[in-house]
């Protein structure tokens, strides 16, 4: 097979970490035949070579600064796929926790008066700007989870990712219940798919996953209550990852 | 004759974590402007963690960046270890140098393989090379795998680290698991060997411009951890003094902010450290530096990639030695140690892949009210723009796209992480 016929996919980072571009490096490490069946175009954190002609995008980070959304719509016009790629991308992730202050505060706390000299307003994801086809969610993505939606979309279909709760795969882990060790954890309302990670390794679901399409958030609310926490620890506990969708939510209600 | 005028204009510039610019104007043979922008889109993670629980801190900066996650996590829970009294058990400062070795070598092998050897052996990116010299390729691939899995049975996964907590871990290693390691770790060797082979053998620019270079420190091992600021031009400050070694400042060409100590600019890194720490180097480590003709003090930027293959092998040894103690003294499950009391300020150091990087945080009730970070690529930048005015007029005889090519091999050998940096790199030539 010659490289013209093979699909040519790009990455590109906004506001984030580029820790979900190391876990697609990750990725290679276990699966390295990923790089037979396509051609990175465009890569910048590995990669000098760069071409404008790919066809799936995948993207990491959060839109923060209008500069953001041109080079946004520029990609979304070129690509005949967009990825976002990881929370910072698919729900602003901890990036949006800066929206629960005023922006003018957050600019002079941390560049005093020089604030001015740096662009920035509220943080989103990125399909508040552009029309995106598939997430691969998580803080970072997942690495199987990456391989397995490659493998979808090459095969021209949208990655199968779950839209049930943590808690059946948690179950399926057979680990015991964070609540039950007296631990706080979101698994009731956030999308599965990660292997149940943080709790198998002795933390509580921070949510990074972002929300089941109809999550009780209430009923979790009372269950954290109950377990002692007040309401001030679980507004923190619900705004790590989910303060933009959060928020969306009680604007609609 | 000069050439009337040459610029470079490198915007975002590749194989580095984040985004910068380089910009450098020579008129008539006069360097005019020579600048690395730092266009990474301001982060905000200390106005994030204002009002946030202190046990949410080492999750939240963990998210600074993805190459040091572990480092920040690390850097954090000291802080806030201090500000409220905790004092970690010994068998969690064990598994927690363990842990930093390991993203210390998934970060140098990183760095070493797959942003700078492209650069020598004339390819743009590691994909090429794969092709041109698999097994080099896949030695690096093998070393991170061997990393990447010591990171997991600690603390679940590199990035982000999840079993990390105030006072101690939530999760340990399985005895199996160590001793599956341990195999590992020691087979490693021979890869290890080779990369050191290679870096002896690799053109690296004899380029030279002496400055001053600070690290953590402790007499007694070669620190990543803790420990006190010490500088090459002397002087030792308690990590708390921070920053009266640090003296950032708000540059208008730069989202990260600059520092300096005692000169105009200092450097951080593996460099800084080896000249810094080189007594307290494991043995075979002080072997592989004589290897590649490093001996301290060195004062060739270029060289930072050099004493990054020394640190792999250093922390190859250690953290096979640690495994060993670790085993001997066999894991317990325990709780993590409670915090003494809820308010507090506290100033956390780790050195980490890049360099020295202080966490500060004021907790007032169990709830973060004041935080300042100061990272390693921020305390770098001015050191890299004094290096690269020094370097440009030594090479103004070459072609524009060889200066080029030299400035950015020159910035990516300081191995940036711009993400971190704003809580940035590009480079423009105008």
């Amino acid at each position: 097979m010659t490289t013209q016929t093979l699909p040519r996919i790009a990455f590109f980072e906004f506001t984030s970490c580029e820790g979900c571009q190391l876990t697609v490096v990750d990725t290679l490490q276990a699966h390295p035949e990923l790089l037979n069946v396509v051609e990175i175009v465009q890569f910048r954190e590995a990669m000098s070579e760069r071409g404008e002609d790919y066809q799936i995008a995948f993207v990491e980070g959060s839109c923060t600064r209008p500069h953001d959304e041109t080079r946004l719509k520029e990609i979304r016009q070129q690509a005949k796929i967009v990825v976002a790629l990881g929370a910072c991308a698919h729900l602003g992730g901890i990036n949006a926790i800066r929206n629960r202050q005023p922006l003018e505060e957050v600019r002079q706390y941390v560049y005093g008066d020089k604030a001015d000299w740096f662009d920035t307003y509220v943080a989103r994801p990125i399909e508040a700007v552009i029309t995106v086809d598939a997430v691969i969610p998580g803080c970072p993505i997942d690495r199987n989870e990456f391989a397995m939606a490659v493998s979808h979309l090459l095969q021209g279909r949208m990655p199968n990712i779950p839209d049930y709760p943590l808690c059946i795969e948690c179950k399926l882990m057979e680990n015991v219940c964070m609540f039950q060790r007296g631990k706080a954890c979101l698994g009731p309302i956030t999308r599965s798919g990660c292997g149940a990670i943080c709790p198998a390794y002795g933390d509580g679901c921070e949510g990074c996953r972002g929300l089941i399409p109809k999550p009780n958030i209430e009923s979790l609310k009372q269950v954290l209550r109950e377990h002692g926490m007040s309401e001030e620890e679980i507004d923190a506990k619900m705004t790590m990852f989910l303060t933009y969708q959060k928020m969306r939510l009680e604007e609609k209600r | 004759m000069a050439v009337e005028r040459m610029t470079v204009d490198v915007h975002h510039l590749t194989r580095v974590e984040g985004h910068g610019n380089i910009v450098v104007d020579v008129v008539n043979g006069e360097l005019k402007q020579c600048e690395l922008e730092i266009v990474e889109t301001p982060r905000f993670f200390e106005a994030m963690l204002r009002g946030r629980p202190y046990e949410e801190s080492s999750h939240i900066t963990s998210r600074i960046c993805g190459i040091c996650a572990v480092g920040h996590a690390t850097a954090s829970l000291r802080a806030t270890e201090k500000a409220l009294g905790v004092n970690p058990s010994p068998q969690t400062v064990l598994l927690r140098k363990l842990n930093f070795h390991g993203e210390i070598l998934d970060s140098h092998i990183l760095h070493a393989y797959m942003l700078v050897a492209p650069d020598f052996l004339g390819v743009g990116s590691v994909i090429p090379l794969a092709k041109a010299a698999p097994e080099v390729v896949l030695r690096a691939l093998r070393m991170k795998q061997v990393a990447g899995d010591l990171c997991k049975i600690i603390c679940g996964r590199h990035t982000h680290p999840i079993a990390m907590t105030v006072g101690g871990f939530t999760h340990f290693p399985l005895t199996s698991e160590l001793e599956a390691l341990h195999k590992r770790l020691v087979a490693m060797r021979t890869d290890v060997d080779a990369t050191v082979e290679l870096y002896s053998q690799l053109p690296i620019p004899a380029f030279e411009r002496d400055t001053e270079y600070i690290a953590l420190h402790k007499d007694d091992e070669y620190c990543f951890i803790d420990g006190v600021i010490k500088s090459t031009d002397g002087g030792e400050w308690p990590i708390e003094d921070y920053r009266k070694v640090t003296n950032e400042s708000i540059v208008k060409h730069s989202s990260a902010k600059h520092t300096h100590n005692q000169r105009d600019s200092y450097a951080v890194g593996a460099l800084a450290r080896f000249n810094v720490n080189y007594d307290q180097l494991h043995a075979r480590a002080k072997t592989a530096a004589a290897a590649m003709k490093l001996k301290p003090k060195v004062i060739k930027p270029f060289y930072n990639t050099a004493a990054q293959v020394v640190e792999i092998v250093h922390c190859l040894e250690d953290a096979i030695s640690l495994t060993e103690q670790i085993l001997k003294m066999g894991v317990r499950a325990e709780e993590p140690v409670p915090i003494a009391r809820r308010s507090g300020e506290g100033v956390g150091a780790c050195d980490v892949p890049r360099g020295t990087l202080f966490h500060n945080y004021v907790i007032d009730k169990g709830r973060v009210v004041g935080a300042n970070c100061i990272i390693p690529t921020g305390q770098n930048l001015a050191n890299i723009e004094a290096d690269m005015r020094a370097l440009v007029p030594t090479i103004l005889d070459k072609s524009q796209a060889d200066i080029t090519h030299m400035m950015e091999m020159l910035v990516r050998a300081y191995d940036p992480c711009i993400s971190c940096s704003t809580h940035l790199l590009n480079v423009k030539f105008e």
